[in-house]
């Protein structure tokens, strides 16, 4: 009752007063707001979860596990609101996106049962004021930029927990696919499996050139049999790695071309002078170890 | 900077510094275009390990000194180009072509002398 009494006076106010008290107001309006909530935990709690359910959100996890996500999420909630400070959130928020992302949750789940959590609480908040308007005007003024700011902080959380899982898989991909391996002396093959973007062709290119030098290469087969196809800036990258490879005094021979990446190639008009090409891995090293002066036989045809 | 020229049995190696002027680089031309008939080389090295950067002007130098080293009677190679060099060159459209080039002095070298070995 005394609180109403300070709020209705400071509602009533000048300009100038209202100014100075706003922020004890919002605060004093939280503070309400946050016994409410607390109060009826159980039932909002409950309402949260049904229309969880009921719209589909989080199909890949347990009622249970709902339940009990919900109530963590419902408590580190009304939390934020009422220290309104945010660090235990998000803290809270990515160690949940931790849990959630190799489960195949998606971002429009998370920020779905957020928004849904802000919408059943608003609509309590509906129910408790209607007799008074100006009241619930003034306690939805102190609600909605928290709550916003809160669903903000949530789904940013779980978006950068996603993007530094992408960022990891990335590098580790990145690392795996860029062996080049020595098969004889001065002779080096590297072999391109998966999709090359303009990224990782620099890198391969990078690769293959400290190769070359580190292991003085006078031939590098390069094997695309992996790669479905590429696209004309990688092609063009691809050409690049030839000719740089030809400036450090290394011939390359490329093996493996499928069909689409030899259309690629004469679309964007490559010059094939410049180009080594033989169908397939071994015939490409057989070039090679004729180029490097190699001849392979068999014990039986040595005799 | 005048780029040192020496003369190494058939051969004339020339090693550049990291930075040469326009002008230094027309020196070298020069001086290893007469050099090569007054010591009748056969080969000539242009040993670049030490240069960072290799802009249009000296690209393009050194494929005038391998095409007028050839009419000159003597067979060229480009040495030591750095991987960071090459791909940058790539990117810039300035492959050298028509240029033999090799890893290192080495290289070099070996290949001159199998090219001497096949013209027997």
């Amino acid at each position: 009752m005394a609180q109403r009494e300070i709020l209705r006076d400071a509602g009533l106010g000048n300009d100038r007063a209202t100014e100075l008290t706003r922020s004890d107001v919002a605060s004093e309006l939280l503070r309400e707001l946050v016994a409410h909530l607390r109060q009826n935990r159980t039932q909002l709690r409950e309402e949260w979860v049904t229309r969880i359910s009921e719209t589909r959100l989080l199909t890949a996890m347990t009622k249970d596990e709902i339940f009990a996500e919900a109530t963590s999420v419902y408590d580190s909630y009304v939390e934020a609101l009422e220290t309104e400070t945010f660090e235990a959130l998000q803290a809270y928020a990515r160690n949940l996106s931790e849990r959630i992302i190799p489960r195949g949750v998606e971002t429009h789940e998370v920020v779905g049962i957020v928004l849904l959590l802000r919408d059943v609480l608003a609509r309590s908040l509906f129910a408790k004021y209607q007799t008074d308007f100006k009241k619930l005007n003034r306690i939805l003024d102190a609600y909605e930029p928290a709550a916003n700011r809160i669903a903000n902080t949530v789904a940013v959380g779980f978006v950068q927990e996603r993007e530094r899982v992408i960022r990891q898989q990335q590098e580790a991909i990145r690392e795996l696919s860029t062996p080049v391996l020595q098969v004889r002396e001065r002779l080096l093959i590297l072999p391109i499996i998966g999709v090359i973007d303009p990224q990782r062709a620099r890198q391969l290119t990078e690769q293959l050139l400290r190769g070359i030098r580190t292991n003085r290469a006078k031939v590098v087969v390069i094997d695309i049999t992996g790669v479905a196809a590429m696209d004309a800036t990688v092609a063009n990258h691809l050409v690049q790695t030839v000719e740089a490879s030809r400036l450090l005094g290394a011939d390359v021979i490329v093996t493996g071309l499928s069909p689409e990446i030899a259309q690629t190639l004469v679309t964007i008009g490559i010059d094939l002078g410049k180009m080594n090409t033989v169908g397939d891995l071994q015939g490409g090293i057989e070039q090679a170890e004729r180029l490097l002066g190699y001849k392979v036989t068999t014990l039986a045809e040595q005799r | 900077m005048e780029v040192p020229i020496l003369k190494q049995g058939d051969v004339l190696i020339a090693t550049f510094q990291a930075a040469l002027s326009d002008a230094d680089l027309n020196q070298l031309r020069s001086g290893l275009v007469q050099k090569v008939v007054k010591f009748r080389s056969r080969g000539v090295i242009v040993d670049v390990t030490a240069m960072d950067v290799m802009d249009s002007f000296a690209s393009r130098t050194l494929r005038e000194i391998t095409h007028m080293i050839r009419l000159r009677g003597a067979d060229t190679v480009i040495v030591g180009i750095q991987p960071e060099v090459a791909l940058a060159m790539v990117q810039l459209g300035l492959t050298l072509e028509g240029v033999a080039t090799a890893l290192d002095l080495e290289e070099g070298l070996a290949y001159l002398n199998q090219k001497f070995a096949t013209m027997h």
